[in-house]
């Protein structure tokens, strides 16, 4: 409903916006010259527009606005589904999806593997007299195979079988015009009716139909169900040809194999019995029919698809144009889409799938997407205080004295303070996996700027520094960072530390390039002004080097965020249990498209975020760039 | 006493082909306390080496500089530089430049502030004081930077072609404050400029350079700058004696640029 709703408002929106830009640009009889940038100024109704054309073509192909507008019509397809997986195993018999029809196919196949058996002989070394005799049974093996196709061989019941075939799918194509097949109301309706909606579960689509023109399908689906097996075990194999197998059979199983002219002849000669054996099989099935025979079957079913494709109506409409890109599909126990509307979730079951993960008691596998925990302060502060601070305490650690007690002493209690074991005020920490990858990417920016800004300073102004690092730094900044992750999450462990240190690596390489430039790139006037003001060494690296090369640091660390997000992500997904990466990578194991779609929007939306923060801090810190 | 003394300074920088310029060669003179100098010349002579390195932010190859008596060695706070492009902070605000001297000192908040109020009020900057310096125009920057070098109180006033870049009403204003400012503080100033107007103008002493090497060409002592305090501009520029020195200083520069073409071809 609201969906529908939406769908409207966002086509009238993408219209509205058109005619508005037409419009204007009508009226607008100042509108620069092309090439005049201005003309590119203004124009939210054009954000309108392309905003609008992104929801409404996900919400198209997703089948989002389709199942809003026929929430009945994916179980009525499923029902059609049904029919058709059904009919599959007469259709495949004839050349109506395939392009040959199957009886020429099968001989073609085995008149092929009877000529290379022919070659294979010629190859041998047997004695005359076998030759000619495996000869002769492969020649009568062509005649029983050819004979199978000949119509005046054919046994009459199974002719009249065939024919019956045809009369039940005739019979069942004029019942399914009929409006009010099958003519019972649906036994299991109150059943169907509880199954959960199209998209609630992971089964996608109720199978059992929910309505009279979907029972119609489900139930000429079981007739035709029958039809099928009872086609199936339809064999060509009358008295003519069975006499003449039987002679076959005979002569090869009388073949004596002559075993005095050493192993491996002797292993030859068995070898080529068993494949005449395995072609002799094939030919046995009896699965080859005259052409004119099975026509009847053929016709009956292009009718009876003619029929019940009319009667489908305005479902297959519905089909191609509320359901694009894709098909329903019937499997043993369930219906389930393809295409686009299964790989393209639908915004609202992302949406519900994101509010259902947002809710801190579901989270994923048992961890929230964001939320906080009670925990006492000590831990916090633990991560600061070293835990070898203890040790440089002079004197032991208390032991347990006579009466098994421990007496703790100063050096105890200092360590039991480094490790945060003491009580303490509970503050609220933020836990999570968007917390952890947010953290993780800011640990890794904070080092990668405490250390990349000075050492890249101090490159920017000494011979030395930039002789010193620079090979250091050029040799590893073009490496992918994923191709550090292996090694580093190896050394550092899969958890935080190793990808704090891998960001760190990723944001340390850009931060010392860009302050480097920035440092490079400070005016000699400045630094002379600042001279003859009585500046000190000190005083002009901070009050004079840094803020000039402020522009370029912050555009740095803005690209540091950037990439640091990519690999974060990444490598979240090589290794580790948290993480929004970690939620993705178990995603698409299981194939669950709503949450890799929910982690993608996910992610997009975080470093949208990030980058809008670093625009507001360069906007608001450095308004005089390139007006200096 | 601070007298500015040059003693045969000769600064000579070696090429990256391997060949050698000679950018001063013995430049001698004193320059007395008070005294306006400007210092006029074709490009190429040897002006903004001789002025870096009165400041200190080059060492002469020989000879040296000697400001009240000793040797000039290194940047310094006696010198007050100001520069062609303003050279300001353009992250500071109007204020946080001209008291970026003291602030470095680490002087009193109070009376930094008292003495900017004073000179942004002598530069004719009332009430910019909040101003970021990236939104002023380039005649208000050039003020700025005047201000930001006086009232670190220098000894010597170096501009080098400060008003290179001003238009030329700005110009005008500006070369009458350089004058009031002279006046009434009784520094010693030396400009280094491009225009033979501006040199004749604001020059009570004015050398005329010559190129390669570069050396001190001619000296003239003016009466253009004493008048300017008093007269209009535009009359001192009219004047027959002005228009004379003026012709004289341009044939003699125009034969130099002649003379260094020629070598040039010729080589």
């Amino acid at each position: 409903m609201i969906v529908g709703i939406l769908f409207i408002v966002l086509i009238c929106l993408i219209i509205g916006a058109i005619i508005y830009g037409r419009r204007l640009v009508r009226t607008e009889v100042t509108d620069a010259v092309f090439g005049n940038p201005t003309r590119a100024l203004g124009g939210w109704h054009w954000i309108v527009a392309g905003v609008s054309s992104i929801l409404v073509i996900w919400l198209y192909f997703s089948w989002d606005a389709g199942r809003a507008f026929f929430p009945t019509a994916a179980n009525e397809l499923c029902q059609v589904a049904k029919l058709n997986r059904t009919a599959n195993p007469i259709r495949s018999a004839f050349p109506l999806e395939n392009r040959q029809l199957r009886s020429t196919a099968l001989l073609e196949r085995d008149y092929g593997q009877i000529e290379a058996l022919e070659a294979k002989l010629a190859d041998t070394n047997f004695n005359d007299a076998d030759r000619t005799e495996l000869k002769s049974i492969i020649a009568e093996m062509r005649d029983t195979l050819a004979l199978q196709a000949s119509p005046s061989i054919m046994d009459p019941t199974t002719a009249g079988k065939l024919d019956e075939i045809a009369n039940r799918i005739n019979e069942l194509a004029v019942n399914i015009s009929d409006d009010n097949y099958p003519g019972t109301p649906d036994p299991d309706r109150e059943k169907a009716l509880q199954q959960p909606a199209w998209g609630e579960t992971s089964v996608e689509i109720p199978p059992m139909a929910i309505t009279d023109f979907g029972y119609k399908f489900s139930k000429a689906s079981e007739v035709m169900d029958g039809i099928s097996k009872d086609f199936s075990k339809i064999r060509n194999n009358g008295e003519g040809i069975t006499a003449k197998l039987e002679g076959l059979q005979a002569r090869y199983k009388g073949f004596k194999i002559d075993d005095t002219e050493g192993e491996a002849i002797t292993a030859e000669r068995k070898e080529m019995i068993k494949q005449i054996e395995k072609i002799y099989r094939r030919i046995d099935d009896g699965k080859i029919f005259p052409t004119a025979m099975t026509q009847s079957v053929e016709k009956a079913l292009i009718n009876f698809d003619d029929v019940q494709k009319s009667e489908q109506g305005s479902l297959r409409l519905i089909d191609i144009f509320a359901l694009p890109g894709g098909d329903i599909l019937a499997g043993n126990r369930a219906c389930s889409e393809q295409g686009s509307g299964r790989w393209l979730p639908k915004p609202s079951d992302t949406l519900n799938t994101f509010v259902k993960m947002a809710d801190p008691d579901v989270g994923y596998k048992g961890i929230p997407l964001l939320w906080y925990e009670m925990k006492p302060i000590g831990t916090v502060l633990e991560i600061l205080v070293p835990d070898w601070i203890a040790d440089l305490i002079p004197g032991e650690y208390s032991r347990h004295d006579d009466n098994g007690k421990v007496l703790n002493n100063l050096k105890d209690r200092v360590y039991a303070f480094a490790t945060g074991q003491y009580e303490s005020m509970l503050v609220p920490i933020p836990i999570g996996h968007i917390w952890d990858s947010l953290m993780r990417v800011l640990a890794g920016l904070f080092f990668g700027i405490l250390l990349g800004v000075p050492l890249g300073l101090y490159m920017g102004l000494s011979r030395f520094a930039k002789g010193f690092f620079d090979p250091l730094i050029e040799l590893y900044r073009p490496i992918p960072p994923l191709a550090w992750a292996p090694l580093i999450l190896t050394i550092f462990g899969i958890q935080d530390d190793g990808k704090i240190f891998l960001l760190f690596m990723v944001a340390f390489a850009i931060m010392v390039i860009s302050a480097r430039t920035g440092a490079t790139g400070t005016q000699l006037s400045k630094i002379h002004a600042a001279h003859s003001l009585g500046a000190t060494k000190f005083q002009i690296i901070r009050k004079v080097i840094l803020p000039n090369s402020l522009p370029e640091i912050l555009t740095g660390i803005r690209i540091a965020i950037g990439v640091c997000w990519g690999t974060l992500v990444a490598a979240e997904m090589l290794a580790g249990t948290t993480g929004i990466g970690f939620v993705e990578n178990v995603a698409r194991k299981q194939s669950d498209y709503e949450i890799i779609w929910m982690t993608i929007l996910l992610l997009g939306l975080l470093g949208l975020m990030f980058d809008l923060i670093m625009r507001f801090i360069i906007h608001r810190t450095i308004p005089w760039r390139g007006k200096g | 006493m601070s007298d500015l003394i040059a003693d045969k300074v000769n600064m000579v920088f070696n090429t990256k082909g391997g060949g050698i310029v000679h950018a001063l060669k013995d430049v001698s003179f004193t320059l007395k306390e008070g005294e306006l100098l400007s210092v006029l010349g074709p490009s190429g002579c040897g002006k903004t080496t001789l002025l870096n390195i009165i400041a200190g932010f080059n060492r002469p190859t020989g000879g040296a500089f000697y400001l009240g008596n000793e040797e000039i060695s290194g940047p310094g706070v006696n010198r007050g530089m100001v520069f062609q492009q303003g050279a300001l902070f353009e992250w500071l605000t109007v204020a946080e430049n001209v008291n970026f001297g003291l602030r470095m000192k680490g002087s009193d908040k109070k009376e930094t502030a008292k003495k900017v109020e004073e000179w942004l009020d002598i530069v004719g900057l009332q009430g910019f004081g909040d101003t970021p310096t990236y939104q002023l125009s380039g005649g208000m920057q050039q003020r700025v930077a005047l201000a930001r070098c006086l009232i670190n109180d220098p000894d010597l006033i170096l501009m080098d072609e400060p008003l290179g870049a001003l238009d030329a009403l700005t110009r005008e204003k500006m070369q009458t404050l350089v004058l009031k400012i002279w006046k009434e503080t009784g520094k010693t100033i030396m400009i280094i400029t491009h225009s033979v107007e501006e040199a004749l103008l604001l020059g009570e002493r004015l050398f005329v350079m010559a190129p390669r090497p570069g050396r001190l060409h001619k000296e003239y002592n003016l009466p253009f700058a004493e008048q300017g305090l008093t007269t209009d501009p535009r009359e001192i520029k009219n004047s027959d004696l002005f228009t004379e020195t003026r012709e004289e200083i341009l044939t003699m520069i125009w034969d130099m640029e002649e003379e260094i073409m020629g070598k040039s071809n010729a080589a």
